[in-house]
C-alpha cells in the first residue's frame, strides 16, 4: 500500500491533466461569452468538439511528409509527460524527479519544434509565417523565463518542481517583492507561451493576424484533435505550474493522503480564478501588433530581472 | 618499444597516420585503391587513438616519454593525462566516424580531380592534432600546433581553381599565424618567468606549472600569459571577433574536412585554454573566468544570430560553431570563476558542462556537416533559398540530420540538452559565490545562454524546415539522389551516439569525472541514490534530469496514443493542399530561409550592417501595389570584417607602399643600406 | 507592527519604487506617465510614513503628506494642465528605443548596488538595503532626461530623480530636517512652474518643444 500510493498518484495526476484541462479552456470560452455578451455553448464544448474530430477522417496534403503526420504524437507525448512532472495536487509525485522546471521548460520546447516543422512541412506561405514567428515569440520568452525560473529558485534553492513547491508550503507567508516580480514575468510569459491575447489569438482564422494557429491550419481529423488536446493541456499545465509554484497552499504535502480531496477542490478553485483572470485580460485587451511583441516580452524579462535584483538587494 | 598503455595507443596511431600520409604519393596513379586505404587506414587508427584516449579517461592515468627527436638537447616531451586523453577520445570519435564517411564522399572528387593531396594532408591533420595533444613542451606543442594549422589550410585550399577557396585559405592560415604568434609568446612568458629569459631550459610543461605552482610568476606575468593564449587559441576557435576565418573556410574546404575542422580543431583550441589556464598557470584572479564568460557569451549570441542570417548551409554551421564555441567557453568561464574562489565541486560541474558540450558539438556538428555534405552531393547546391522538399529524395539523410538538429537545439533526450542542462545548473548555483556583484551579474548571463539556446532551435527550424521540407525551390529536382552507404553508416553512427550521449548522462559524467578531478581537484556526484536513470549534480533535493526516463516517457505516451487511435479505422486521404482555400499555390510562395529570418532582423537589426533594396520592374505609370514583378535584394555583411579587419588590412596595404619606396632595384642602393645598419649597430652597441 | 514587518512593507515599496521609475522609461504616452509618476509619489508617501512610524519620527509624516499632496495631485495636475494647454503630441519620442534603455536600466541598477555596498555595511538602520534602489532611481531618472526628446519627458526625468533623492534620505538617515524637506518641496514646485513658462517661451520662440530646435542656439561655425 505504502509503494502503491506514489503510483496511484501519478495515475490519478496523468488523468487529471487529460481530464480537466478541455474543462478549464471550456471554462475560458464559457465566461469570456458571458463577459461580451454572448451565449456560451458551456463548459464541456471542448469535449464535444474533440470528439468530432476524434471521428473524422484525415484528409492530408499531397506533399505531406511522416515529419508532419508523426508531429501531433510527439506533441501530445511530450505535453503529456510534462503534465505527469508537473505537482498538481501532491507534492509526492514519483515522476516529478525526472526532470526539473529547466528540463521541464524543454519539454514544452520538444512540442514547440515539431509544431514549427509541421508548419513548414506542406509548404505554404501561412504555415512558413506561423513557424517563423511561433519560434521567434518562443525564442524572445526564453531569458525571460529563465529569469523567472532563477528568481523563484533563489527563494526555494531548488530547481526540482516538487521541491520548489515544498519550500514555499514550509516558510511562512512573507512579503517577497523578488516572487511578484517573478510571479508576473511568469503569467506574461504563460500568456505568450500559450498564444493567448494580446500576443496570439486562439480563435482568430484571420490569416495575418495568426501565429500558432497557422501552422496547424493543414491539420485535419485525430492529428487536429491531438494538437488541440495538446494546446489545452499546455494551457492548464502553464496555469498549474503557476499555481504550484507561486501559491502551493492548499497542495497535499508528502504521503498525506487524507489531503488529496482537499487539494483538488483547491486546485479546482485556483484554476476557476486563473481561468477569470485570462477572461479579464483578453476581454479588456486587444491583440497586439506582431512586432509589439518584443516589448512585451522585453517586458517580462525586465520584471523578472527586477525580481531577480530585488531577491539580493532588498531581500 | 611502444607499449599498450594509453600514451601508446595514441602514439602508435599518430605513427599510422604519418605512414599513411607518406605512402599516398606512392599510390597516386591508383586513386580508388588509394581511397579505400587511405580512409579505411585512418579509421583504423582512430579507433586505436579512440581507445587510448578513452582509457586515459577512464583510468583516470597519466602517462608520458620522451622522444629523442628534435633539435638536440630540445627532446619532444610526451604525456597522457585525463584532459588531453578526453580531447583526444573526442578528436577520434569524429575522426572515426569522418573516414567512414569519407569513403563514400571523396569518392564522387575520384575521376575529378587528383584526390592524394586530400588523402596526404587528412591524414597528417589527424596525426597533428593529436600530437598536439600529447606534446609536453612548449617546442613540440608548437612544432605540432603548425603542422595541424598547415595540413588544415591544403585542406581548405583543396579546390584551389575556385578563387573563393584560396582567398578562404589565406584568410585562415593569416588568423592562425597571428593566433600561433600569440601562444608562442604565451609559452616565452610561462618560461620565461621560470628561468628566466636566457635560457629556455624551462620549456617543459611541467616545470611550467611547477613554477606557477610555487607561486613564482608574478601575477601581472601570468596575467599576461593567459591573455596571450586566451586570444591566441581564441583566433584557432573561432571566438568574435577572430571567427571571420570560419564562415569562409568551412564552406570552401571539402564537408568532410568542415566537419573535422569544425568538430575536432575547434577543439584542441579550447583544450589550449583549459591547459593554460587551468593545469599550466592555476587560475587564481575570477576576472579570467568573468573575461572568458563574456567572450562566450557574446560570441554565443552574436554567433547564433549571424547563423540565422545565413543562406548558404554550410556557412550558417560555421556560424553556428562560433556559437557552440562560446557556449563552451561560457561554462569553462564560469568553471573558472568558481575554481578561483577554491569552489571546487561547483568548478567541476561547470567543466563537466564545458567538457560534456564539447563532446556533443563534436558529434553533432560532425553529423549535420556531414549531412550538409551529402545535400551537396546529393542535390549538387548549398544555397538553401534553391533547395526544399529534400525529405522525399533524400529519406535516411533526413531523419539522420533531424537528429543533429533537435541536438543542437538541446532539446531533451538528445546531447545537446544535457550539457545545456549542466551549463544552467551551474549558472543557478552561482549565487553561493561570495561576491555580490557577482551574484547580480551572473544571473544575466544565464539569460544570455538562454536566449542563445531559443534562437539556435529557432535556427535550425530553419534549416530542417527550408531544406528539407516543403518543395524543391530551384527549376527541376529529378537530379537529387541519396547519399551513398558509407555516408548513410557514418551519419547513422553519428546520430546514435548522439543519441546515446543524450540518453546516458550519468554514464558519461561519471567517465570523465577524472578530469575536473585533476584539474580543479573537485568531482561531480553524477549517481543520485537512484542510480544511473536519474543525474543529480549537487542533490537530489536541487535539481535532478532522468533522460531515459523522459525518453521512455515520450516514447511510450506517442506509442499509446497511437494504438489507441488506430484501434479505430479512420481513413487517410491525400487531397491538394488547402493554404486557406488559396488555389494558385507555387513552390514560390514558400517561407524561404530569408523570409524566416526576417523577424529577428528587424529586431536585432543594430547589430549587423544590413541592406535592403526593392526595385519595380514593369509600368513605370502604374501604382507601386501592383507592378509586375519586384526585385527584392539583401545584404548582410559581418560588421566585424568591416569595422574591425578592413582598416587593418588597408592599412598595411599603405604601410607596404610606403616601404615599397625603398625598392629601388639597384644593387649598390641595397648594399648602402646594409652598410647604413651595420653603422648603426656598431654605434649603439 | 513590529520592526521587522516595517522593514518588509518598507522593501516591497522600494521595488515597487523600483519598478515606476522603469515604468517610465519604458511608458510611450505623456500621460501614462503622469500617472506612473504620480504612483511613484504615492509609494514613495507610504514609504516615508512607514519609516517615520517605524523609527518613531512624526516629522515625517508631514514629510509624507507633503509628498503626497505635491507630487501625488499637485505636480501631476500643473503638467496635465501644461500638457493639455500646449497640446503637446501624446506620443512620447526617445532617442534611445526602449528595450537598449531598459538594458542600460538595468546595468545602473546593478551599478547603484555595488556603490552602496561599502554604505550597507556600516548602516545599521532597517531601511538601509533601499539605499541601492533609491540611488538606482536616481540614475533612471536621468537616463531619462538624457533618452527622450521633448521638454515635458525631461521635467517627468527630472522630478523622478528628485523622488529618488527624497527616498535616499529617507532610506539611508531617516529623513532630512523639516525645514530642509519644506525648502526642498518649495523648490520643486517653483521648479516646475519656471518649467511651465520656459515651456511658454520655447514653444512661442520656435514653434515646438523639441529640443532638438535648441541646437539651433548655438554659433554657426
Amino acid at each position: 500500500m505504502k509503494n502503491l500510493y506514489p503510483i496511484l498518484i501519478e495515475a490519478l495526476q496523468v488523468l487529471i491533466v487529460l481530464v480537466a484541462s478541455p474543462v478549464l479552456v471550456g471554462w475560458v470560452r464559457a465566461l469570456k461569452c458571458r463577459a461580451q455578451g454572448r451565449r456560451s455553448a458551456g463548459v464541456f464544448q471542448p469535449y464535444r468538439d474533440l470528439r468530432k474530430l476524434f471521428m473524422k477522417d484525415i484528409v492530408l496534403a499531397e506533399n505531406a511528409s511522416w515529419v508532419f503526420r508523426f508531429t501531433p504524437y510527439v506533441v501530445f507525448g511530450s505535453t503529456l509527460l510534462a503534465g505527469a512532472i508537473i505537482p498538481i495536487i501532491s507534492v509526492d509525485l514519483p515522476l516529478a524527479a525526472t526532470a526539473d522546471i529547466i528540463a521541464l521548460v524543454a519539454l514544452f520546447a520538444i512540442a514547440r519544434f515539431f509544431t514549427a516543422l509541421a508548419g513548414m512541412d506542406v509548404g505554404t506561405a501561412f504555415g512558413g509565417m506561423g513557424s517563423s514567428r511561433e519560434m521567434m515569440v518562443a525564442s524572445l520568452a526564453e531569458p525571460a523565463m529563465l529569469m523567472s525560473v532563477f528568481t523563484v529558485s533563489l527563494a526555494s534553492h531548488s530547481t526540482s518542481l516538487s521541491f520548489m513547491a515544498h519550500s514555499l508550503l514550509e516558510t511562512s507567508v512573507v512579503l517577497r517583492p523578488s516572487l511578484a516580480f517573478a510571479l508576473i514575468a511568469f503569467a506574461l510569459i504563460a500568456i505568450a507561451e500559450n498564444g493567448r491575447i494580446p500576443v496570439d489569438n486562439p480563435s482568430t482564422h484571420l490569416e495575418l493576424t495568426m501565429i500558432h494557429e497557422a501552422m496547424i491550419l493543414e491539420y485535419s481529423g485525430r492529428h487536429l484533435a491531438l494538437i488541440e488536446w495538446a494546446s489545452m493541456m499546455k494551457l492548464f499545465l502553464f496555469s498549474s505550474l503557476g499555481v504550484s509554484l507561486f501559491f502551493p497552499w492548499g497542495i497535499a504535502g508528502p504521503s498525506d493522503p487524507l489531503m488529496l480531496p482537499l487539494a483538488f477542490v483547491a486546485l479546482a478553485c485556483k484554476l476557476a480564478l486563473v481561468g477569470a483572470a485570462i477572461v479579464l485580460i483578453e476581454t479588456r485587451l486587444a491583440k497586439m501588433r506582431i512586432f509589439r511583441v518584443p516589448e512585451f516580452l522585453g517586458a517580462a524579462f525586465l520584471l523578472s530581472t527586477l525580481g531577480m535584483l530585488s531577491f539580493f538587494m532588498l531581500e | 618499444m611502444l607499449n599498450l598503455d594509453p600514451l601508446g595507443l595514441v602514439a602508435l596511431s599518430v605513427l599510422v597516420f604519418l605512414a599513411l600520409a607518406s605512402l599516398a604519393p606512392f599510390l597516386a596513379s591508383r586513386q580508388k585503391t588509394l581511397l579505400a586505404m587511405t580512409f579505411l587506414g585512418s579509421a583504423l587508427a582512430s579507433l586505436i587513438a579512440l581507445s587510448g584516449g578513452f582509457l586515459s579517461v577512464y583510468q583516470a592515468s597519466t602517462t608520458s616519454m620522451i622522444m629523442p627527436v628534435g633539435l638536440p638537447d630540445l627532446p619532444f616531451y610526451l604525456r597522457l593525462d585525463p584532459l588531453s586523453g578526453f580531447f583526444a577520445a573526442v578528436v577520434a570519435l569524429l575522426g572515426f566516424l569522418v573516414s567512414i564517411y569519407s569513403l563514400g564522399y571523396v569518392k564522387s572528387f575520384v575521376g575529378v580531380r587528383s584526390i592524394t593531396p586530400l588523402a596526404v594532408f587528412y591524414n597528417l591533420f589527424l596525426a597533428g592534432m593529436l600530437l598536439v595533444l600529447v606534446a609536453d613542451d612548449a617546442y613540440s606543442f608548437m612544432v605540432s600546433w603548425e603542422l595541424m594549422a598547415a595540413a588544415s589550410f591544403f585542406l581548405v585550399a583543396f579546390e584551389d581553381e575556385n578563387a573563393k577557396a584560396r582567398k578562404a585559405a589565406f584568410i585562415y592560415i593569416l588568423i592562425a599565424h597571428i593566433g600561433a604568434i600569440l601562444i608562442l609568446l604565451s609559452f616565452g612568458v610561462m618560461s620565461g618567468s621560470a628561468s628566466g629569459f636566457e635560457s629556455f631550459g624551462s620549456y617543459t610543461f611541467s616545470s611550467m606549472r611547477m613554477n606557477a605552482a610555487s607561486g613564482h610568476i608574478t601575477p601581472a606575468w601570468a596575467a599576461a600569459a593567459f591573455l596571450l593564449a586566451l586570444f591566441g587559441f581564441g583566433a584557432k576557435a573561432g571566438i568574435i571577433p577572430l571567427h571571420v576565418w570560419l564562415p569562409e573556410a568551412h564552406p570552401a574546404a571539402p564537408s568532410n574536412v568542415s566537419a573535422l575542422m569544425s568538430g575536432a580543431m575547434l577543439k584542441i583550441a579550447v583544450y589550449g585554454i583549459i591547459r593554460v589556464s587551468f593545469d599550466l598557470l592555476g587560475v587564481t584572479q575570477w576576472w579570467w573566468g568573468g573575461l572568458v564568460l563574456v567572450i562566450g557569451l557574446v560570441s554565443a549570441l552574436i554567433g547564433i544570430l549571424f547563423a540565422l542570417l545565413q543562406v548558404d548551409l554550410k556557412r550558417l554551421l560555421a556560424y553556428s560553431s562560433v556559437e557552440n564555441i562560446g557556449v563552451i567557453l561560457i561554462s569553462l568561464g564560469l568553471s573558472m570563476i568558481f575554481a578561483s574562489f577554491k569552489m571546487g565541486a561547483l568548478a567541476a560541474l561547470a567543466m563537466i558542462a564545458a567538457l560534456y558540450h564539447i563532446l556533443n558539438h563534436a558529434v553533432f556538428k560532425g553529423l549535420l556537416f556531414m549531412g550538409a555534405g551529402s545535400i551537396l552531393h546529393g542535390a549538387r547546391e548549398r544555397n538553401m533559398e534553391r533547395m526544399g522538399g529534400l525529405i522525399h529524395k533524400m529519406p535516411w539523410t533526413a531523419p539522420l540530420f533531424l537528429v543533429g538538429c533537435l541536438s543542437i537545439s538541446s532539446l531533451p533526450p538528445f546531447s545537446g540538452f544535457a550539457s545545456e542542462w549542466l551549463a544552467f545548473q551551474s549558472f543557478l548555483l552561482s549565487p553561493s559565490l561570495p561576491s555580490p556583484i557577482l551574484n547580480l551579474l551572473i544571473p544575466l548571463g544565464a539569460a544570455v545562454l538562454a536566449l542563445t539556446a531559443a534562437l539556435a532551435a529557432r535556427c535550425f527550424v530553419k534549416v530542417f524546415g527550408v531544406t528539407f521540407l516543403g518543395a524543391w525551390r530551384g527549376p527541376s529536382n529529378a537530379h537529387v539522389h541519396e547519399a551513398g552507404f558509407f555516408m548513410k553508416a557514418s551519419m547513422t553512427g553519428a546520430a546514435i551516439a548522439s543519441l546515446a550521449l543524450g540518453i546516458f548522462p550519468a554514464f558519461v559524467i561519471v567517465w570523465m569525472d577524472s578530469v575536473p578531478s585533476m584539474l580543479v581537484s573537485g568531482t561531480v556526484q553524477a549517481e543520485s541514490p537512484f542510480g544511473w536513470l536519474w543525474i543529480t549534480p549537487v542533490a537530489p533535493e536541487r535539481a535532478s534530469y532522468s533522460a531515459p526516463v523522459v525518453f521512455l516517457g515520450i516514447l511510450s505516451f506517442v506509442a499509446l496514443a497511437y494504438l489507441l487511435l488506430h484501434a479505430r479505422k479512420t481513413a487517410i486521404r491525400r487531397g491538394p493542399i488547402w493554404d486557406c482555400g488559396f488555389e494558385k499555390l507555387t513552390n514560390r510562395m514558400q517561407y524561404n530561409s530569408t523570409s524566416f529570418a526576417m523577424p529577428l532582423r528587424r529586431i536585432f537589426g543594430f547589430l549587423f550592417s544590413i541592406k535592403e533594396t526593392t526595385r519595380a520592374h514593369g509600368n513605370p505609370n502604374a501604382s507601386p501595389m501592383f507592378q509586375e514583378r519586384y526585385i527584392y535584394n539583401l545584404k548582410v555583411r559581418d560588421m566585424f570584417w568591416y569595422s574591425l579587419y578592413k582598416p587593418v588590412s588597408d592599412l598595411s596595404f599603405w604601410a607596404s607602399k610606403k616601404v615599397g619606396r625603398l625598392q629601388h632595384g639597384r644593387i649598390q642602393i641595397y648594399l648602402l643600406y646594409s652598410f647604413i645598419t651595420l653603422i648603426v649597430l656598431l654605434m649603439f652597441s | 507592527m513590529s520592526q521587522h514587518l516595517a522593514a518588509e512593507i518598507n522593501s516591497v515599496l522600494s521595488a515597487l519604487i523600483l519598478l515606476s521609475a522603469f515604468g517610465l522609461l519604458v511608458q510611450r504616452r505623456i500621460y501614462g506617465l503622469l500617472h506612473i509618476f504620480a504612483w511613484q509619489g504615492v509609494f514613495l508617501s507610504i514609504s516615508t510614513a512607514v519609516v517615520g512610524y517605524s523609527a518613531g519620527l512624526h516629522h515625517l509624516y508631514i514629510s509624507a503628506i507633503l509628498t503626497l499632496a505635491l507630487k501625488v495631485f499637485a505636480l501631476p495636475y500643473i503638467l496635465y494642465v501644461l500638457i493639455h494647454k500646449l497640446k503637446i503630441k501624446k506620443e512620447v519620442e526617445d532617442v534611445v528605443n526602449v528595450p537598449t534603455t531598459m538594458l542600460i536600466g538595468i546595468a545602473l541598477v546593478i551599478f547603484s548596488y555595488h556603490l552602496t555596498a561599502p554604505i550597507r555595511e556600516l548602516s545599521t538602520l532597517v531601511t538601509r538595503s533601499t539605499l541601492a534602489v533609491a540611488l538606482a532611481t536616481v540614475m533612471l531618472g536621468l537616463l531619462m532626461m538624457i533618452t527622450r526628446k521633448k521638454a515635458v519627458t525631461q521635467i517627468i526625468g527630472f522630478l523622478a530623480l528628485e523622488n529618488g533623492l527624497f527616498f535616499a534620505a529617507t532610506s539611508a538617515t531617516y529623513g532630512m530636517p523639516l525645514v530642509v524637506e519644506l525648502g526642498v518641496a518649495l523648490d520643486i514646485l517653483i521648479a516646475a512652474f519656471i518649467f511651465g513658462i520656459f515651456f511658454f517661451q520655447i514653444r512661442t520662440t520656435f514653434d515646438s518643444l523639441d529640443l532638438k530646435e535648441m541646437e539651433k542656439l548655438k554659433e554657426e561655425d
